[in-house]
Order: C-alpha cells, then structure tokens, then sequence
C-alpha cells in the first residue's frame, strides 16, 4: 500500500530532478567556478559593482512600489467579492482572471501599444485636445504592467482567506462593542495576514524577477536585475556570471520570504 | 412581579418572502431565565438575533429597558451574545479573548486584569490566561465564550444553542453551570435552544414557538404538565395524544370509554385533544380498568420500562418501573388530574396563541 502510493509520486520525483533539481545545481556550478572551471566567488560578489547595484536597487523599488500598490487594489476588492453573497462573486471573480488567460507576453505588448508615444491612449487624449501622456520607458510604465499582471495574484490569496473568516467572529466582535473600523483592524485583518504574506511573495518575487515587463514597457533605458541577467546569458554569453547574479537574487528571496514568516510570528504575538 | 427588561413589540420578519416571524410579542423581565424552545426553522433564533442586533425587523419594535432599540446597531447595545460555535478569536489567547470588550470601551489595564481573572475563576478555568482557543476543549472554549461576554457586564446575556457542541455529560455540567451562573450574576438569560430537557431543566420561564408563532409561556412545570395544545404536548417530552370528547365538566370520552378529569368550561359534547403522560397511564388487572388491552412492545430504558400497549384501537405509550412481558393482557386506568384536555386548534396552521409572560 504504502509502497505504491510511493511510485505514485515518481512522475512527479522525475520531473522534479530533471527541471528544478538539475538546473538549479547546474546554476549553482556556474555562478561559483570561473571560465576555465576554478572555485570562485567573483560573479556572486559582482552585485556591488555599481551597475549591478544600480539594477538590484531598481528593481527592488519598482517591485516594491508594485507590491504595496497592489495590495491596496486587491484588499478591498477582495473584501467586496468575499462579502457578495449568491452567484455574483463567481461572475466577478471569473471577469478578474480572464486577462489571466491571455498570454503574458501579449498582454504586456498591448500595454505598450497602448502607451506608446502615438499609441491608443495618446490618439485619443490627441484628438480631445488633451495633453500627451509620456509614461512608456518610464518606471511608471513598468509598475504599472507589474500591477497589471500581478494583481491577481494579490486578490486570489486574499480573497480565500477571508471568505474562510467565520461570520460569527465578526458578529462577536460587533456585540462586543466593535465598530467597522475597529472589527476591521482587531479580527478581520489579522485573521487575513496568511492570505496577506501569500499575496506579497506572489507579486513581490516574479516582480522583482521579471525582465520581460522592463523590457517593454521601459525601453533600453531602465535595467533591472532581470535585465542584466537575462543579458549575461543571451547577449554576453557569460553564464558564469548571469548564474552568480542569480543567485544572491534567489538568496534575497529566501530571505524575505524567512523574514516576512518571522515577522508575521511576531505579529500574532504582539496582537495578543 | 419584576421590572420589564425587554419588550418585543408585533415583531415580524421574512427571509425571500418567506414569514419566519410574525407579529411576534413577548415580555422579559429582570433577572429571568428565558427559554425560547422549538425545533429548527421555528423563529427562535431569528428571534435572538433580533435582539442582539444582528437582523432587523421587517416591522414592529424592539423595548429594552424602555428604550426603543429597534434600529440600534450590535454595537451599541448593552447585551452579549454567546454564540453557538463559540466565536472566539483564534488569533488571541483566552486573555486577548476576554478583553476583547473591555478594550474597546478602554477601560483601565488594571481593570482589565482583574476582570479577566475574575471572570476565569468564575467559569473555572483560572490559569489559562494565555491558552489558545484551539487547544481547549469545546466545553472549555465555550466557557471561554461565556466569560467573554460576562465582562462586560450586559444587562441581558443572549445564549443561541451554546450547549449544542458538548455531549451529553458535559452537557448536563454546562446546564448546571448555567443556572448557577445566572443566579450569581443577576443577568437576565435569554436561551435559544431545541432540547426541550435542557429547557425543562434551566429555564424560569419557556417560551415554545412554531413556525414563528409563540405557541405556549410558562414556568417549566405548567409547560409539562398543561400543554395548551397538541403541539406543545408533543415537543416537550412523550406524550399520548388522543382525540376525544367532552361530555361535560369534568368528564371526558376516549376510544369510547369514560374518564373523569378536572377540566371544566370546554362545554358540552364538545371535540378536543386529551394528552397524558406515559408515566400517568395506569396498567392493571384486566377488567379493573376503562380500556382493555395487550402490551405489543417491551424496551428497558434504564430509569423504567417503555411498553406499547394496543388498547381501544389506539397504541398507547406506557412508561412503568413495573415490567409486563409482551403479550400481556391488561387494562388502561388514568387519574383524573392526570387527564390534560386541550382545545382542538381552530385550523391546521393558525396554532398560535398569543399570551403575555
């Protein structure tokens, strides 16, 4: 019984070793050795020199920028959707994932299109006599196709933790005296945290990743880290460092994503 | 008597045009143990949400303390609610819990402590102050619950089926609890429940509703033993319900025989519903009783035997300490006070009776 429930997960054990096992050694023995095979440290110590930095800082303040904007969208949004009752939700909620269902890459392009200095938007602000808008290769620009993209990652984790919140709860808060606001900040909200921290690590780490947004929704102009790597390998040809590059990347993820546990630890302690 | 808390004033309510209440009044007073007891569907939780706050009335109005509170939100009411599956907060510990009111109204730290530990002490749980909720057992959360609410020091503490979780033994502690609760806090209860021992057994006062209709009020005692219709007599404990005819004063037909009882004023030759008692019918000697009969089923409850005795065309209910194997032939005898006759309701539906405390 046991023992065959055991083979069950060898498709999966496989797939596992050959896509997410071998490449990540394959990255790890890159990013330490150097052209002629030595142990060294030098690509993953190349993140100070002042390019790399630059890029690091960039993209951890766009994806930042990106993340708190959409958590202030997706909270009450999904407070709205979990407080809907009947068949609306499923409609609305299906209306937010359907742009999911189109391919990122081209629901980025429409951005630009859309953007573009004679783009859509620009022809119609042209033709009511308005002033041009010039946001494309802009930070402005990127954010909002991390925005644009990453928003449902936001709403859904949200949302199922607070349809999950026992109404009851929120009733007993109200008859102990509780007013909207003060329900909201005492059981509500620290009741979502999970939901919260999923949402963040959904959005924060492909945003902070991506070089594809940056690339065209900023022009040559604003390279994030995503760009300098994905260039190294593509461009450059020098894998030795895109791989030291992506590791402190995957480091600073692992970190945060310790440190946000931690913290929301502290945060149910404190809240005592 | 004692003063007036609550006074529920033609109170309807309907869910997608369904009438869940309707026109429902009913008086409380201080300091009172009130049952509303009825099976599922029947109002009486609609009825405690009303009060708590949490729904608001189609039409009528709701009295407390004089006070028209009808459109006073949850949070303004000087009333707790203790809910059926507890409601505690997970993310607090049972401390967190219970000072959850107090903080809100800002009370002192000091204060606050205090009432935690002597809120603790008083539902028997001292020491575990900083337990979560969900390492405690249903019969502890729910205490938890319960000095959740009594902090505050509510004039009216609301109870919707707060015993329903627990089994059976912790039940009946709970239940004990309860009345002692009550008795040292000089709370008025209101207590929703379907149970109908467990009212018998805390309340002061029942209230018994069906399909949103106040059926009987009364003191545990009168509820039992003089139902005021079929449907009372049937919810609250076993019960032999025949049709039968009054003859006049203080004689009764059923199944063809006469039987004296101690009702009067139904009129004469007049149709109405007998109830008695398994524990009041009588078996005797064949002959020496009204109805001859067989006993066709035998069960050992415990406390006594249930038997089913065929007699007169009619399976009576018998509850004795007396055993009679089955298959035995015996006569019916029932003691005249022990004869509760009823009016036949007037239609099918229309079962209710409206009645002040």
């Amino acid at each position: 019984m046991r023992d065959s429930r055991k083979l069950l997960s060898a498709p999966f054990l496989f797939w596992a070793a050959m896509f997410i096992i071998i490449p990540l050694c394959m990255v790890f023995y890159y990013g330490l050795t150097d052209k002629t095979g030595a142990f060294t440290l030098n690509n993953v110590l190349a993140i100070a020199s002042p390019e790399h930095r630059k890029a690091f800082w960039e993209a951890i303040k766009l994806s930042v920028v990106s993340t708190v904007v959409c958590l202030l969208l997706a909270y009450p949004l999904a407070m709205i959707l979990a407080g809907m009752k009947g068949n609306h939700d499923s409609f609305i909620i299906l209306i937010f994932i359907l742009p999911m269902w189109m391919n990122f890459l081209l629901r980025t392009l429409a951005w630009q299109t859309l953007l573009e200095k004679n783009g859509v938007i620009n022809s119609v602000l042209a033709f009511l006599h308005l002033p041009a808008l010039k946001i494309i290769n802009t930070p402005t620009a990127i954010v909002l196709g991390m925005v644009y993209n990453f928003l449902p990652f936001m709403v859904l984790p949200i949302y199922n933790v607070l349809v999950k919140i026992d109404s009851n709860l929120i009733s007993a808060a109200k008859d102990l005296g509780a007013n909207g606001a003060q329900t909201f900040l005492r059981v509500t909200l620290p009741l979502s945290t999970a939901g919260v921290i999923s949402g963040i690590t959904m959005v924060f780490v492909p945003a902070l990743t991506t070089f594809v947004i940056s690339q065209l929704l900023g022009g040559s102009k604003i390279l994030l880290i995503g760009n300098i790597i994905e260039q190294e390998f593509t461009q450059t040809n020098n894998w030795h460092l895109g791989s030291g590059l992506s590791i402190v990347l995957m480091l600073f993820i692992i970190l945060n994503m310790v440190l946000s546990v931690v913290t929301d630890k502290d945060g149910e302690v404190n809240a005592l | 008597m004692a003063k007036t808390l609550v006074n529920l004033e033609k109170i309807s309510k309907s869910y997608d045009g369904h009438l869940v209440l309707d026109e429902l009044d009913l008086t409380i007073h201080e300091n009172e143990f009130v049952t509303l007891l009825g099976p599922s569907g029947c109002g009486k939780t609609t009825t405690l949400r009303i009060l708590g706050g949490f729904e608001r009335p189609d039409k009528g109005r709701v009295v407390f303390d004089g006070m028209d509170i009808t459109n006073l939100p949850a949070n303004k009411r000087n009333l707790n609610t203790v809910f059926q599956k507890y409601a505690l907060f997970p993310h607090m510990s049972v401390a967190e819990n219970i000072a959850f009111g107090l903080k809100i109204k800002n009370k002192p730290k000091s204060y606050i402590d205090d009432k935690i530990k002597y809120a603790l002490k008083l539902v028997n749980l001292d020491g575990y102050e900083d337990r979560r909720p969900n390492s405690l057992s249903g019969g502890q959360q729910q205490r938890i619950a319960i000095a959740r609410a009594i902090v505050n020091e509510p004039r009216l503490l609301l109870l919707d089926e707060p015993l329903g979780a627990l089994d059976l033994k912790l039940r009946q502690d709970m239940q004990y609890e309860l009345i002692r609760l009550k008795n040292e806090l000089g709370i008025t209860f209101i207590y929703v429940t379907h149970d109908q021992e467990e009212a018998l057994t805390m309340s002061d006062t029942i209230v018994v509703m069906n399909q949103g209709y106040i059926q009987q009020i009364g003191t545990p005692e009168s509820i039992y033993n003089e139902p005021e219709n079929a449907f009372v007599a049937d919810f609250i404990g076993d019960s032999n319900i025949l049709g039968g005819t009054m003859i006049h004063d203080r004689l009764v037909e059923i199944l063809g025989a006469r039987f004296d009882c101690v009702d009067e004023g139904f009129g004469e030759n007049k149709p109405v519903d007998v109830v008695i008692r398994p524990e009041d019918v009588k078996l005797v000697v064949p002959g020496e009783g009204l109805i001859e009969g067989v006993v066709s089923h035998l069960i050992f409850k415990g406390v006594h035997y249930e038997m089913e005795v065929q007699a007169g065309g009619f399976e009576w209910l018998v509850q004795s300490t007396h055993m009679r194997p089955v298959g035995t032939k015996v006569s019916i005898n029932v003691e005249p006070s022990n004869i509760q006759i009823m009016n036949k309701p007037a239609s099918e539906d229309e079962e209710a009776v409206p009645l002040e405390v």
